[in-house]
This record gives structure tokens, C-alpha cells and sequence, in this order.
């Protein structure tokens, strides 16, 4: 019987894992310093905590009564995202087909790599101030940051789409002598289309998020209006932007899936 | 029935007709856009202008500036990001939990977590920021709280498709054996999850990285103060020394991230 016996020496299947245990007590030690080093207090949290009530309680009822104003920023921010999205994809169509490395020769893709790697590193919001101080405060701005905001982000997927490709297809097609066009149209497109439907909604959603937000350096939309209704302590009107906002963007989702189900 | 003379089509009518609908909605949007967006002309035509008049009022860089003010101002920001993405955790997790469907089998469980998760994401972290600065004055706590807030949706959603593809043999092996709730979880799921909830976090501590460096710019906290006040006050080349710092920065941070993640997975 001494089969049975044995499990006094068997080994624990739960051992400690003393590499994840000390990665959690350096995160311990991490947050003791820097809310030492920061100056963050319970009082001062504590304290907050009685505005926030003040601050709720001023935010309801929402109030809706310059309608007129929060659709003027509204249709501002949809004109925003629309065209940025549709310029940024067309862009992003050609700058991730010349940085595909199986498609290019290093000397065209390595730099359109860099390029879409520059657009992708700063964030949108300081991409936004640039433009407000070149071509001023107004829409103009806005559309420009988020053109360079869409090419940063999908020409880079748009481009791992197209290197994970079959080149089988590719090969079929140049056998038939095609020219360059007509292997890109009848080869590449059809095997990263539905993809590129997928990366282009996600793009179209987070373009609406951003445009309600580059407002607030100016360039444009909703997200003026809102940071100008947060510097007068409007906060029933700051209450019903951000409900109209959540709501736009519920409404670009439910846009989105139909779009990617109709292109599955 | 001659099969040689039959004309194959990718689509059918109906698949077509959808597509077409979807562009000619688009290019109907877009000249509607086009048409009413209000954009100044002989603006863009100065733009190329104005925007090499603002390089060469960078151009000298202000690397004086960066003991000066910068260097505190990015640990701050680093700061922000951490401590942010820590406390995100806190929410994240039991949201997670509340998210999938092997673990809570309840459809208003469901509704209720992923109405926090949508709303988490709808809101943009500046728009954090300012409720979170109006709440408890500008400074650091805003910008943490604001980029905790902002993490929730992203965290909680990633980690919660995590938990749903997790192999259910090792989990059923555990509750056979009598295994309490809280050692299923931690014995059962954690171990799985593991890589996946690294990557998750350290992807959005990426993310958050970038999102702090701006949310000075309301108020709260980080270079984006140091930024916001060189830009009010015409020292481009201050702003130079910023934007600069940040770029650093966000290189780093990527370089980090995708070095530990080669590691991890």
C-alpha cells in the first residue's frame, strides 16, 4: 500500500511564484513613494469628496435650454470626424500599402514607416495645438489633427494587414501578367478587405471621441463648448454636453457594428 | 445543367445593394461636410507660412529649461501614469469579474458592468480631467484620478474577453475537489489570465503615458503645465524642450513595453 502513502513529499501544485510576489511588493513600495512623493493626502482626497457632492448636485436636471448651441457644436464635431476619417482612410490606403515591406523595396518603406510612427507618437491634443497655431482656431485645425491622428493609427494596421497576406495569390494573379494596379485591386485588396472595413470603423468611432475633445485647444466642435461651460461653472449645461456626447458615441457604435456586419 | 457557362458572382444582390448604400451614404456625408464645415480659406492657404514662422521660433531648443522645470515635470507625469493605472486595477478587476459570462451568469450583472465600462471609455481623459479638477482643484489628484477613471473601459473589457477564453478543464478539476469561490478565482483563473492581464496593463500604462503628458493643459498636473505655460507666454522655445521631453518619454515607454512583453509571452 505504500502507492497510497506517498503524499507526504509530494511537491505543492500551488508553489509561490516568488518572481510574481516580488514584482507585487515593489509595486507596494512604488505607491508609498509616490504618494509621498506627489503630496497626495487623504485629507486632501477627503476633501474633495465634499465637492464632488456640491459638484453632482448642480449637475442635475441637465439643462437642455441652449439647444441650438449644443447642436451647432455637435453637427461642428460630426463634420470633424466625417472628414478626417474619410481623408485620413484614402491616406492611409496608400501610405500602408508603400510601408508593407513584402509589397516595397526598404528604400520606399522604411521611411513611410518613420513617417506614420512620427504621426502616431504625440497625441492628438498637442497635434491639435500646432494646428491651431498654424491655420488658426476653427474646424480647420481640428480636421488636420485628426487626419494625422487616422494615418498614424490605421496606416500602420493597414500595413500588418497587407504583410500577413498569402503571396499565392499574388503570385496567381502576376502570372496572368497583370500590372501593378491590377495585382494590388485583384489580389491584395480582397484578402485584408473586410480588415480594413474593420480598422476604418474603429477608426471613424475614435475620430468622434477626439473630435469632441480637440475643442478644448480650439480647434473646433463640441469640446469648446464644453470647456467653456466648465470655466463658467454651468454645470447643468456641462451635465447635458457630456449626455449628448455618451450618446453620440453609442450611436457611432451601433453605426459601426451594421457597417461591419453588412462588409463580414 | 451546363456548369461552364455559369456566371459566379462573390455577392449576392442583396450583400451588393448593402455596400453600395454604405458609400453612397459616406460620399453623401462627406460632400455634406464639406460643404457646410466652417473652414476659412485664406487660412489654409497662410498655413504653410505660419507653420515655419512657429519652427523657427523653436529652433534654438531650450535645453536650459529642462533642470529648470522639465525634469520634475516629467516625473510627475510618470507618476500620473503609474499611480493611475494602479488605481484603475481597483475598479477594473471586479468589473472584469461582473464582465464575464463564466463567472457571473447574470444578464443585469451584465447591463450594469458594461454601462460603467462603455461609460469609462465614451469620456475622453480630458473631459476627466476638467470634472475631476472642478472636483478636487487642479493639481496631481485630478490626473490621476482622471486617467484611472479613463483606464476603467479599457482594462475592464480587455480583461474580461481574457477571462471568458480561459480553459474551463482546470476550473471544473477545482470545483470537483470542493474548492472555495475565492480559491477558484485565485488558483483557477489567476494563473491563466496572468500573461494576459501584464500585457493588458502595461499596454494601457503605454497608452496613459502618452494621455498624461496632456493633461496639464486643463490643470492637472504634469509637463502639460510646464507646456501650457510656455505656449501662453510665446516661449516657443521652451515649448520646444517640452514637446521634445515627451517624445523621449513615449519612445521609452513603447521600448519598455514591447521589451517586457517579449519577456512575459
Amino acid at each position: 500500500m505504500a502507492g497510497i502513502n506517498s503524499s507526504q513529499n509530494r511537491e505543492n501544485p500551488f508553489k509561490q511564484n516568488w518572481f510574481v510576489t516580488a514584482i507585487w511588493l515593489l509595486v507596494i513600495c512604488y505607491v508609498v513613494y509616490s504618494f509621498n512623493a506627489m503630496g497626495l493626502s487623504w485629507e486632501r482626497f477627503n476633501e474633495g469628496l465634499g465637492h464632488a457632492s456640491n459638484l453632482l448636485g448642480r449637475m442635475v436636471p441637465p439643462n437642455f435650454s441652449r439647444w441650438s448651441l449644443l447642436m451647432s457644436g455637435l453637427i461642428e464635431s460630426l463634420e470633424i470626424a466625417v472628414i478626417s476619417s474619410i481623408c485620413g482612410i484614402f491616406i492611409s490606403l496608400f501610405l500602408g500599402l508603400f510601408a508593407a515591406r513584402n509589397m516595397m523595396p526598404s528604400w520606399i518603406s522604411t521611411p513611410v514607416r518613420t513617417l506614420i510612427a512620427l504621426c502616431r507618437t504625440f497625441h492628438p491634443v498637442i497635434i491639435a495645438i500646432l494646428f491651431v497655431k498654424s491655420v488658426g482656431f476653427g474646424a480647420l485645425a481640428g480636421i488636420l489633427t485628426l487626419v494625422v491622428a487616422s494615418v498614424g493609427f490605421i496606416a500602420k494596421l493597414f500595413a500588418e494587414a497587407i504583410e500577413e497576406i498569402s503571396l499565392k495569390q499574388v503570385e496567381a494573379i502576376r502570372a496572368t501578367g497583370a500590372g501593378f494596379t491590377s495585382i494590388i485591386l485583384f489580389s491584395v485588396m480582397p484578402q485584408v478587405f473586410s480588415r480594413f472595413i474593420g480598422f476604418s470603423t474603429y477608426q471613424l468611432d475614435s475620430n468622434l471621441r477626439n473630435s469632441t475633445m480637440v475643442g478644448i485647444v480650439g480647434a473646433g466642435g463640441l469640446g469648446g463648448t464644453l470647456f467653456s461651460a466648465f470655466q463658467r461653472f454651468d454645470y447643468d449645461f456641462v451635465a447635458a454636453i457630456l449626455i449628448i456626447i455618451i450618446a453620440l458615441i453609442m450611436f457611432g457604435e451601433f453605426l459601426s457594428n451594421i457597417v461591419r456586419s453588412i462588409f463580414r | 445543367m451546363n456548369t461552364i457557362d455559369h456566371h459566379w458572382q462573390r455577392f449576392t444582390l442583396k450583400q451588393k445593394l448593402s455596400r453600395y448604400a454604405v458609400y453612397l451614404v459616406l460620399v453623401i456625408a462627406f460632400v455634406q461636410s464639406i460643404q457646410s464645415v466652417e473652414v476659412i480659406p485664406e487660412f489654409l492657404l497662410d498655413a504653410p507660412e505660419q507653420m515655419a514662422d512657429m519652427f523657427s521660433r523653436m529652433w534654438p531648443i531650450d535645453f536650459a529649461y529642462y533642470p529648470v522645470a522639465v525634469h520634475d515635470a516629467m516625473v510627475e507625469t510618470l507618476n500620473i501614469a503609474t499611480l493611475g493605472t494602479l488605481i484603475t486595477l481597483i475598479f477594473a478587476i471586479p468589473l472584469a469579474l461582473m464582465n464575464a459570462s463564466n463567472i457571473v451568469n447574470s444578464a443585469w450583472c451584465h447591463w450594469i458592468s458594461r454601462f460603467f465600462l462603455v461609460s469609462s471609455r465614451s469620456v475622453n481623459s480630458l473631459v476627466w480631467a476638467l470634472l475631476f479638477v472642478s472636483i478636487f482643484g487642479p493639481g496631481v489628484i485630478a490626473g490621476v484620478l482622471a486617467i484611472a477613471f479613463r483606464s476603467i473601459g479599457f482594462v475592464g473589457k480587455l480583461l474580461g474577453e481574457a477571462i471568458e477564453e480561459v480553459n474551463m478543464g482546470s476550473i471544473e478539476a477545482l470545483k470537483a475537489t470542493g474548492a472555495s469561490w475565492m480559491s477558484i478565482l485565485l488558483k483557477g483563473y489567476w494563473p491563466q489570465v496572468l500573461p494576459a492581464f501584464f500585457s493588458i496593463v502595461l499596454f494601457r500604462w503605454d497608452i496613459n503615458v502618452r494621455e498624461s503628458a496632456v493633461l496639464g493643459l486643463v490643470g492637472a498636473g504634469g509637463i502639460g503645465v510646464v507646456l501650457d505655460d510656455s505656449m501662453n507666454l510665446f516661449q516657443w522655445d521652451r515649448v520646444a524642450m517640452s514637446l521634445l521631453a515627451i517624445f523621449v518619454i513615449v519612445i521609452l515607454a513603447e521600448i519598455v513595453v514591447v521589451n517586457i512583453r517579449k519577456r512575459l509571452i
